[in-house]
This record gives structure tokens, sequence and C-alpha cells, in this order.
């Protein structure tokens, strides 16, 4: 029993939020989102050199062979960074097709995926992130739980507008997918893991408000004293700090289980979403509350993580259909 | 990251399962508080002959020198098999590993064997009416008379008072010191004597878990002062940094044991079709997974680091909280069944009130997590 990261994921995770405090400041992340939900294309033209699209995709098809924990570490310090990339979609895309996708369609799009050459969407027809200008899509609407493939020749892709101009989203209408690999319980578990990816963000976006906040109320100074010695203040900033752990654990965890323990992925899985969608939306409230009137202003920067978190949340169908999933799966055993 | 047990975890397991196939621990006595207390005696003496009944302790002292993992598994499996605790916890978890640390080797001698077999039980003197939460406001006063000190004071909600032969006792030995924490001095009081006095404190479950004691010139003897005279607070603090590490895992074993029957008793009742019924378990149910796997981080953390990481101090807290949710949701789901005088999710109820403040309430809890954890600048108190 061993739950922290390996000293090489810990290096991971280092040398990312290294990179992305040099690259992606929120100047640049306002500047993307104020131009209309653009991407830094630098930026993400650098990732795809260092080959972090690939990471969880095989060294076979181009990508660095590692898992879905370290696909996770990269994804909680770009959700960290707010950063505005197609890196979620893309990345997260290679990961479900390289655990369940056919030799055809892992010959087809891991190389390009892992290089980011080419980039993906993830998500469902009413919402699909990174879907506007991705070559292929890996949608999770089916009623079965089975992700299944989709390109932007079969469907239509339009843009979408949302609340979170950091990434661009999408609505697809329209056309055919196609099974992933050959559907069934694998294509479940790759859905499984495009959730547990978003989930894993969701860590990233929840740590960055809670440091934010507790730089504010160590700062802020009212009645003589800094805001953050009021117990109400500090019984908030506990609540966040709970509510950002429940969900690493969970993503951790998750992460963990999509390689080393696929049987218990589909509970891991719907632990993982359901703690993020209401722990990210829950703390990242709490990090406009902690700013007081600041919070509330466009500069302060910690609304592009309050309305990731919404749109993650969407991403994750919310977290009601996850915690029926956890009832039943329990129900079952328990009979 | 590796959530699997290792070879060595494995085997434990296994050898504590094939035990506890082999001594069922039978069924808890209902209803009769001091035939129940016997019944987990008899347990820990069982446990104690099987070389199982402090697996945390060193070998030397009767213990397998388990790691924290191990230790985790330990309480788990209890747990899974529906033991009780053994009848001696405190002395298990506190008494006894506060004499390892501080104690003369005489006073380990004397003491750690009785505590391993329950022969003797012991109770732990800490909190007063004024000192809850703020242990160092202390009033009870201990005066040197010879080779003996005199002890005058009152403790309150001390668990197994009247089983125990030995109580864990902090007493303010210097009433002049500079700062209140200092002039403290720990002691290992006989409870058998005329200067102690234990009154039953009825709680609202209408049981007696907890007792005041009135101290009215009970005797110590010099011999019986643990870690020396004023060093009351650092021997006091080993004790309580061993209080919440063990039990949490049996604790949170137990509460899944509740969810598992409680979604049980929803199934035949049908209503796990009920969308607002199956929510609010799937809430609970995701509650009680982060709770065990953040107690797993914080293993680890421990095992890596020798300290908890920032996830350490939330897991009592997370507890106290979700068994409070789940008990309140037994009464929403079950009716005035769950309401019935007797009944035992009528008990969990009311037990579960108590969760948020024992052994350190939730409001204080959450100061320590805003200024040790993160760092925020002391309250104005």
């Amino acid at each position: 029993m061993h739950f922290d990261l390996t000293e090489d994921q810990k290096e991971i995770k280092r040398v990312a939020r290294e990179l992305l405090a040099a690259r992606s400041s929120w100047a640049r992340v306002r500047e993307a989102a104020e131009a209309g939900a653009q991407y830094d294309q630098a930026l993400w033209d650098e990732l795809a050199q260092l080959g972090w699209p690939g990471i969880a995709v095989a060294e076979e098809h181009g990508g660095q062979g590692l898992g879905a924990v370290e696909l996770a570490v990269l994804l909680e310090e770009l959700g960290y960074a707010c950063a505005a990339t197609p890196f979620l979609s893309t990345a997260a895309a290679a990961a479900a097709i390289q655990a369940a996708g056919s030799d055809a369609q892992r010959a087809r799009w891991l190389p390009a995926l892992a290089s980011g050459e080419a980039t993906a969407g993830i998500g469902t027809r009413a919402l699909c992130a990174d879907g506007v200008g991705a070559q292929v899509l890996v949608l999770l609407d089916r009623p079965s739980g089975e992700a299944v493939l989709a390109t932007p020749n079969d469907t239509d892709v339009a843009l979408l507008e949302t609340i979170d101009p950091t990434r661009r989203y999408a609505t697809v209408s329209g056309g055919d997918a196609e099974p992933l690999g050959n559907g069934g319980a694998a294509a479940v578990a790759a859905g499984d893991r495009v959730r547990a990816a978003v989930a894993a963000e969701v860590v990233g976006v929840a740590q960055r408000a809670l440091e934010m906040t507790l730089a504010y109320v160590k700062e802020r100074r009212q009645f003589g004293v800094a805001v953050g010695s009021f117990q109400a203040v500090q019984n908030r900033c506990a609540q966040m700090l709970l509510e950002t752990e429940s969900a690493r654990s969970t993503a951790l965890y998750a992460a963990w289980a999509a390689d080393a323990a696929p049987e218990r992925l589909p509970e891991a899985a719907a632990l993982a979403a359901a703690a993020a969608a209401d722990g990210g939306r829950s703390v990242t409230a709490s990090a406009i509350q902690a700013h007081g009137g600041i919070g509330f202003t466009w500069e302060a920067d910690v609304h592009w993580l309050y309305k990731r978190a919404q749109l993650d949340a969407a991403l994750l169908g919310g977290a009601r259909r996850h915690r029926a999933t956890l009832t039943a799966l329990a129900a079952v055993r328990v009979a | 990251m590796d959530l699997t047990f290792n070879a060595e975890e494995t085997a434990f397991r296994d050898e504590l399962r094939a035990w506890l196939a082999a001594n069922d621990p039978g069924t808890a006595p209902h209803g009769d508080e001091d035939a129940h207390y016997a019944w987990r005696r008899d347990w820990q003496r069982r446990l104690a002959d099987g070389g199982w009944a402090a697996v945390h302790w060193p070998a030397e002292h009767g213990g397998r020198g388990a790691t924290l993992t191990q230790s985790a598994i330990f309480y788990e499996e209890l747990a899974a098999a529906g033991a009780p605790l053994p009848a001696n916890v405190l002395g298990l978890l506190l008494a006894g590993p506060t004499i390892m640390t501080w104690g003369t080797p005489e006073q380990q001698e004397r003491h750690l064997v009785p505590i391993l077999t329950a022969e003797e039980i012991w109770c732990q003197g800490f909190s007063e009416p004024d000192a809850g939460s703020d242990l160092a406001a202390l009033k009870t006063r201990a005066v040197k008379d010879g080779d003996e000190w005199v002890i005058t004071g009152q403790k309150v909600w001390t668990s197994m008072a009247q089983y125990a032969k030995w109580c864990m006792l902090v007493a303010r030995t210097d009433a002049d010191a500079p700062k209140k924490h200092q002039g403290l001095t720990y002691f290992l009081m006989d409870m058998e004597q005329d200067g102690v006095e234990i009154v039953p404190l009825k709680q609202i479950t209408g049981e007696s878990e907890f007792n005041e004691l009135f101290l009215d010139g009970a005797r110590v003897p010099d011999a019986n002062v643990l870690g020396g005279v004023g060093n009351g607070w650092k021997v006091a603090l080993t004790t309580l940094m061993n209080e919440r590490s063990g039990l949490a895992f049996f604790l949170q074993v137990r509460m899944r044991q509740m969810l598992d029957q409680l979604i049980g008793e929803a199934a035949e009742r049908g209503l796990l079709e009920d969308p607002v019924v199956a929510d609010k378990l799937g809430e609970l149910h995701l509650r009680c997974e982060v709770l065990r796997l953040t107690a797993y981080r914080g293993l680890t953390a421990i095992e890596t680091y020798g300290q908890p990481g920032p996830e350490g101090s939330l897991t009592k807290w997370m507890w106290s909280d979700t068994n409070q949710q789940l008990t309140q949701l037994a009464a929403d789901i079950l009716g005035p069944e769950a309401l019935t005088a007797g009944a035992p999710w009528a008990f969990e109820l009311l037990r579960a009130r108590g969760n948020s403040i024992e052994g350190g309430t939730t409001e204080v809890l959450k100061n320590i997590v805003a200024e040790r954890v993160l760092g925020l600048p002391r309250a104005g108190r």
C-alpha cells in the first residue's frame, strides 16, 4: 500500500508546475479568453513538442508509454494553470483510444494525437470540449455508457459559446459515430478513463482556487487584522481543503484503477466524477466569496476557475448520475 | 502508487483472517452495559492469547511490531468480522505507547503486560468541566506530601472509569508557572482508593459510557509520575498524538457496514427506485470511500515522511460528519421504525451526535486545519 505519487511522477508534476507558471500566467489565459475562446497556440506547440499529449500513449504509436496516473498529474497542473489549450480532450481521447480502440483506430489516431498534430474533442453532442477544429471526437452520451468515435467529416460541429472562454466548446449534430474497438465493456471503461481525466483537471482547478484564496485572506486586512484570522473565513478555507483533498483522493484512485485495477474502475470513476463535479464548483465558489468584492471583478481571475469548474462539472454529466451509479453498484454488492 | 497490499501486508491479513475465522467473538450482549463490557474483556484475553491484542506494539512488549498499514488492516478486519474493540482500548492505544515512550523500565515492567491482557483497564483523566478542547486550562491540582502527591479536582468524560484500575491523569503541580501549559505533570493514578469517586454521566442515548471523576485527596506515589514532574504537557501530547490514528479504520469500516445495512433495508422497501433516496445513499457511499482513501493517503504520508500530510487532519471531521448524515438518512428512510426506543438505528442516531464533539470538536478541528495546515493567522479567541 503506497497511496502517493512515485518520485518520477512527482518530478513530472514539478516540471509541469514550473513550465506552466512561466508560460501560462493569468495574463496569457486572459488574453486567450478575451480574444473569444482562442487557444494559446505557442503554449500548445510547446506542450506538443514535449510530448505531453501522448503521455499515456504507447511508444509504438509515438507516445511516451506512461500511464493514467502520469496523465492525471499533467492534467492537474494544466487545470491549476487554467491553461487555454486543447490538452485535456486530446490527451484524454488518446488515452481512451489507446485503451479500447481497434488496431486501425489506434494506428489512425494515436500518432497524430500524441504529436499534437491532430487534436480531439471529448464530451457529448450537447457539450463537446475542444470540439471545434478537432479531427476526432470521443463522445460519451450513449445510454449504454460506451464511448464512441466521430469525426467532423461525418458530423456537424458548431462552436458553442459558454461562460468558460478558457476553452472552446462545441455542439455536435447529425452523422454517425463508430464504436470504439468492439464496443462493450472496454468502450465503457474508455468513457470512465475520460471522466477520470476531467476529474484530475478539476483537482488542479480547486487547488489553485484554494491557494489564491489563502494568499488573499492572509494579505487582505479589515478591522485592523487579516481577514484570514476570522473563524468564519477560516472554516470556509478548511472546507475548501476538505473538498479539494476529497477530489484528489478519488481522482488519484480512478487514475490508478484505470491501469492497475480495471475491475475497480467503474466505481472509482464514478467516485472521482461525483467528487470533482460538486467539489470543483463548491471550492471555486468559495474562492469568489472569500475574495469579497474583488472576487466578483473580472480582473481578479478567480472567476476563470469557477467557470472552468462549472463546465467541467457539465462535461462530467453532473454529480447526481454518478451518485446513482454508486448506489446501484453498492446495492448489487449488498444484495 | 500502489493501492494493493504488498506480500507482507497480505500475509498479515490472511493470518489474521484465519485466526478470526477460528475465533468467533460471538454476538454482542444487548441492553446490558456490564455484560457487554465483560464480553469485550473476554475478547481481548483471547486476542492476547493469540498474539493479536496490540499488533502495533513492538514484539519485546508482546506486540507484532506492525506497520501503520498493518495496524489499519487489523482494525479493518476486526470490524469486518463483527468483532468489538478490545476492552482495554485506551490502555492499548494510549497508555501503553505513552508508557513505552516516557516510562522508566520499572513502570514498563509493571504496567504493559496487564494492559495487554486486559487484566488492568485504563481510563484517561484529561478533560475537565472547564478544560475540554483547551486542555492546558485544566485546574486539577497535585500537591507534594512526602514521597506522595495529593490530588484534588474534577475530571469529566472519563470513559471506562467504572472498570478501570488505572487512570492517565494530568494535573497542575506548579500553579505559578508563567504559561498555563507549563507546571503540569502526568500521573499513573490507582483508581481503587478512597479519594476517587466515580459518578456515571448519563448521555443522550440513555447509556453511561462516560463518567465524572471527583478527586478529593487521592494519593499517587512519586514512582507513578510519568516523564518527570512539570513535563506533563509533553507527555500528554504523546497520548493525544496516538489517539486519532488507530481507531479511524475500525470506525470507518463500521460506518461502511451501517451504510450497507441501510442500503439493504432501503432495497427491501423498494426505495432505491426513489431518485432522492438513491442520490443521498450515493453521496454517503462517496463520503465513505473518500474517507477510506484519504485515510490510506494519510498512512502513506506518515510512513514516508514521518508526519501526516494536509489530508491527515481531515479524516476525523469527515467521519463524524458522514456518520451523522448516515444515521439521519436512516431516520428519513425508515421512518418511525428507526426512532423507536431501543431500535439500533435510534441508538446510532443519538450516539452520532457525540462524534463531532468527542476527541476534538469539529469547530476546533477546523481551527487547527486553518492555522496549522493552511497557515492562516491565529483567530481571535
